[in-house]
């Protein structure tokens, strides 16, 4: 019977299938389920990884001693995993190794835009594109079966839609793969200038093979599909673009679905393409396809009708192409905006708000902290990547020394763990006045609560060594390591003004567990005495969705207010408790 | 063609649930169904959309401007967030819980008067319930996006036990009788 599977959970089904049995993620939106899921299969030994690197090393270091293995990551993250995938696609692999990559075009949870399928084409990678559940199982499959063939690692690219959508599959069997015998083979696996030129040479071979496939097999077996109806307009698209297309054209269209979008065939597509009047390149983000056919002489539209920002629709493809939009309802209420908020109880509100009251700017990182940045807070001045809250404060101190004392880096436990410790290490080497706080929250927290080195768990919940952060901090150099419960508001600020203070670099770890985590046990809701509050809004300073006012007192909505006591701290006159 | 359902609300409200639920009620009753959801920062307490659709075959799982036969809104702000993609024959379902937006909160912009009115001024087709007392009857205010799924329920054609199947699949044992007792007192 077919079932509903969220996209990540049909990789993951994929991953089982096909007999793998070893994996290494970061997590990372919209990629994180496909491990989470991965885990709960006990035939496959699943990590988190302290960062996206060293999980695809893991991954290649399985998949030379035989086994079939994985790793998983958002689009950034596969930055940071672009030194082994440059070379992992020259050794080649032993058991086949899959590396998942999700993009997340409009940017849902992201920092940037950027297209995945260029690493493919770079690092001379086989990339295959799914356009629903359905795909993503059969195609994680497959990539085992061609990557062992064609001795490369197969990268396989979602996107937020195909990921974080369910449809139906048709699940199967476990195929027994047993371990491929582990051979010394130094001139596969010694990457250095004499073997790697043999190796380069190899890789080149292995494009053109993999082109003739992409012409004719992939034909064969269903990856790249041409369905024909109306030819008055063609439609090349890989993906979830194929899915809007076919719900915005119909078979007004004819398709070419292309389940792998490197190598890209040449022949298949001009001949696709002159059998229709008009060819239409539907893909999201940059016009890879696009160039492609544009190298080959083939008439195409592409960017100059869709933009390369944002994601695509059904609505979009059909006003672009047919001229038709829905009829639908309005009103013309002005309606405020909702942007995402610090969660009711979350303890970066307090450290955002004695930030705030001590005035200093704040070099930001990646995480649930970001919000930190948005009103009423607003302490953030920049935000890059992992782990560049503190080498970017490093920086800014250095260059700027006027600036130190004024300035902090703020970043989460495994954030800092992830790629924030090499940055305090440069810190503490090179000597730079900087303020680093780590906001340990005991999880990682905005991908939806995983595991980390820090949590003394592993994925699967089991009892793991945790990473003592003070002692870490200690150990490369930094002398001055202080730990605070951020919600104790008078005690955070007078331990930030010391550290800024002196003269070293200090480390500030404001240790308190999300408010969401089951573990921690909340307080009774909060209410205002209506009588003691005199109005003054002090306690809305903080931002808290919870706390409002209401003909000029504050109120605390009973359904949110999870008692953290912060806005008591704030109310001269008692009025809540 | 498909049929398209939205369910919109806040960040933290249990959209999810309802959607995942949603989904198992339509696969059950041998349906093409695809689900959309949101994960990540989205769901800090912002604006979130989770999209159903069924029918013989459904190729795209979002829902765009005019699409959508049924909007359940959690919320009432964000029911007129989204009504525009309503068709203009859609049933619009809103829980008139209001949640202040930051903006709001921070007094930058205000939350609008009359919500209602104006919705049902738009032509929409609107139905209106406070779905948080009922939740609290039934034991905790997380029970609204059951009431508003048992609301939901009494205007689509399917027999009860099949929801009831699905409430049973999706909550966590220790939560059923309570969703049960939320279900059904939103399909009252």
């Amino acid at each position: 019977m077919k079932q509903l599977y969220l996209g990540n959970e049909a990789v993951a089904r994929g991953l089982w299938e096909a007999g793998v049995a070893f994996g290494s993620s970061y997590p990372g939106t919209p990629s994180t389920e496909v491990t989470e899921y991965a885990a709960t299969y006990d035939e496959i030994e699943c990590e988190w990884a302290p960062n996206e690197k060293v999980a695809m090393e893991a991954t290649l270091g399985a998949s030379i001693a035989g086994a079939r293995s994985f790793c998983g990551m958002k689009h950034v993250g596969l930055n940071v995993a672009a030194d082994p995938l440059f070379t992992a696609s020259y050794t080649g692999v032993n058991g086949g190794m899959l590396a998942i990559v999700a993009d997340d075009p409009g940017m849902h949870s992201s920092q940037n835009e950027q297209d995945s399928r260029h690493y493919a084409r770079a690092s001379k990678t086989m990339m295959l594109e799914p356009a629903d559940s359905a795909d993503c199982l059969a195609y994680t499959r497959l990539a085992f079966d061609l990557g062992e063939h064609f001795d490369t690692p197969v990268l396989l690219r979602l996107t937020t839609r195909v990921a974080h959508s369910r449809s139906l599959v048709q699940s199967g069997e476990r195929v027994g793969i047993p371990l491929k015998p582990y051979e010394k083979n130094p001139g596969k696996y010694v990457m250095m200038p004499a073997m790697a030129r043999t190796r380069h040479v190899f890789v080149e071979e292995r494009i053109q093979k993999q082109i003739a496939f992409c012409e004719d097999e992939a034909f064969a077996n269903g990856l790249n599909r041409i369905e024909w109806h109306d030819r008055k307009i063609g439609v090349i698209a890989a993906g979830i673009c194929y899915q809007y297309a076919k719900e915005a054209l119909g078979k007004r269209a004819s398709y070419l679905k292309l389940g792998c979008v490197y190598p890209l065939p040449a022949k298949a597509i001009a001949d696709f393409a002159a059998q229709c009047e008009t060819v239409y390149i539907l893909e999201e983000l940059d016009d890879y396809i696009e160039q492609h056919c544009r190298a080959l002489g083939v008439n195409v539209i592409g960017k100059d009708a869709f933009s390369p920002l944002g994601e695509y629709s059904q609505a979009l493809i059909a006003k672009v192409i047919l001229g038709e939009e829905k009829s639908n309802l309005t009103t013309d209420l002005p309606i405020p905006g909702r942007p995402p908020v610090l969660c009711v109880g979350c303890p970066h509100r307090a450290l955002f708000f004695s930030l705030k009251k001590i005035g200093v700017a704040v070099s930001g990182d990646i995480g649930c902290y970001t919000l930190g940045a948005l009103a009423p807070l607003g302490m953030m001045d920049t935000c890059i990547c992992m782990g560049a809250s503190i080498s970017a404060l490093h920086g800014r101190n250095k260059a700027n020394p006027g600036l130190a004392g004024k300035s902090v880096a703020v970043l989460g436990d495994s954030t800092f763990i992830h790629s924030g410790v090499t940055g305090l290490i440069n810190i503490a080497y090179n000597q730079s006045n900087s303020v680093v706080i780590i906001l340990d929250n005991s999880i990682t927290g905005m991908t939806g609560h995983q595991e980390n080195p820090t949590t003394g768990k592993n994925i699967k919940g089991e009892p793991a060594p945790f990473v003592s952060l003070e002692k870490l901090c200690e150990a490369v150099g930094i002398a001055d390591v202080r730990v605070v419960d951020p919600n104790e508001l008078a005690v955070t600020e007078r331990t930030i003004r010391a550290a800024l203070a002196t003269d070293q670099p200090a480390v500030i770890i404001s240790r308190r567990p999300c408010a969401l985590l089951k573990t921690v046990k909340h307080a009774p809701p909060l209410k205002v005495n209506k009588e003691k509050c005199a109005g003054c809004k002090a306690c809305m300073r903080i931002g808290c969705p919870a706390v409002s006012m209401k003909e000029g007192k504050a109120e605390i909505d009973f359904t949110q207010c999870v008692g953290c006591g912060v806005c008591t701290q704030l109310c001269r006159f008692g009025a809540i408790s | 063609m498909s049929t398209d359902i939205m369910i919109v609300g806040v960040g933290g409200q249990g959209t999810l649930l309802a959607s995942r639920l949603l989904g198992q009620v339509l696969t059950a009753q041998g349906f093409d169904v695809k689900v959309s959801e949101v994960h990540g920062m989205s769901q800090r307490g912002g604006s979130v959309v989770t999209y159903v659709k069924y029918g013989q075959e459904v190729t795209s799982p979002i829902i765009q401007e005019g699409e959508a036969d049924y909007i359940l809104a959690f919320e009432l702000l964000e029911a007129a967030r989204w009504l525009p993609f309503l068709k203009p024959s859609g049933k619009l379902i809103i829980n008139t819980q209001k949640l202040n937006p930051m903006p709001v909160i921070t007094g930058a912009e205000e939350y609008p008067a009359d919500v209602l009115t104006a919705l049902r001024a738009s032509g929409a087709d609107v139905t209106a319930l406070d779905a948080l007392t009922p939740a609290l009857e039934a034991g905790s205010a997380k029970a609204v996006n059951v009431v508003l799924l048992g609301a939901l329920a009494k205007r689509m054609e399917f027999p009860e036990e099949v929801w009831l199947n699905a409430l049973e699949k999706t909550v966590p044992p220790r939560f059923l009788e309570m969703n049960q007792k939320a279900f059904a007192l939103g399909r009252s």
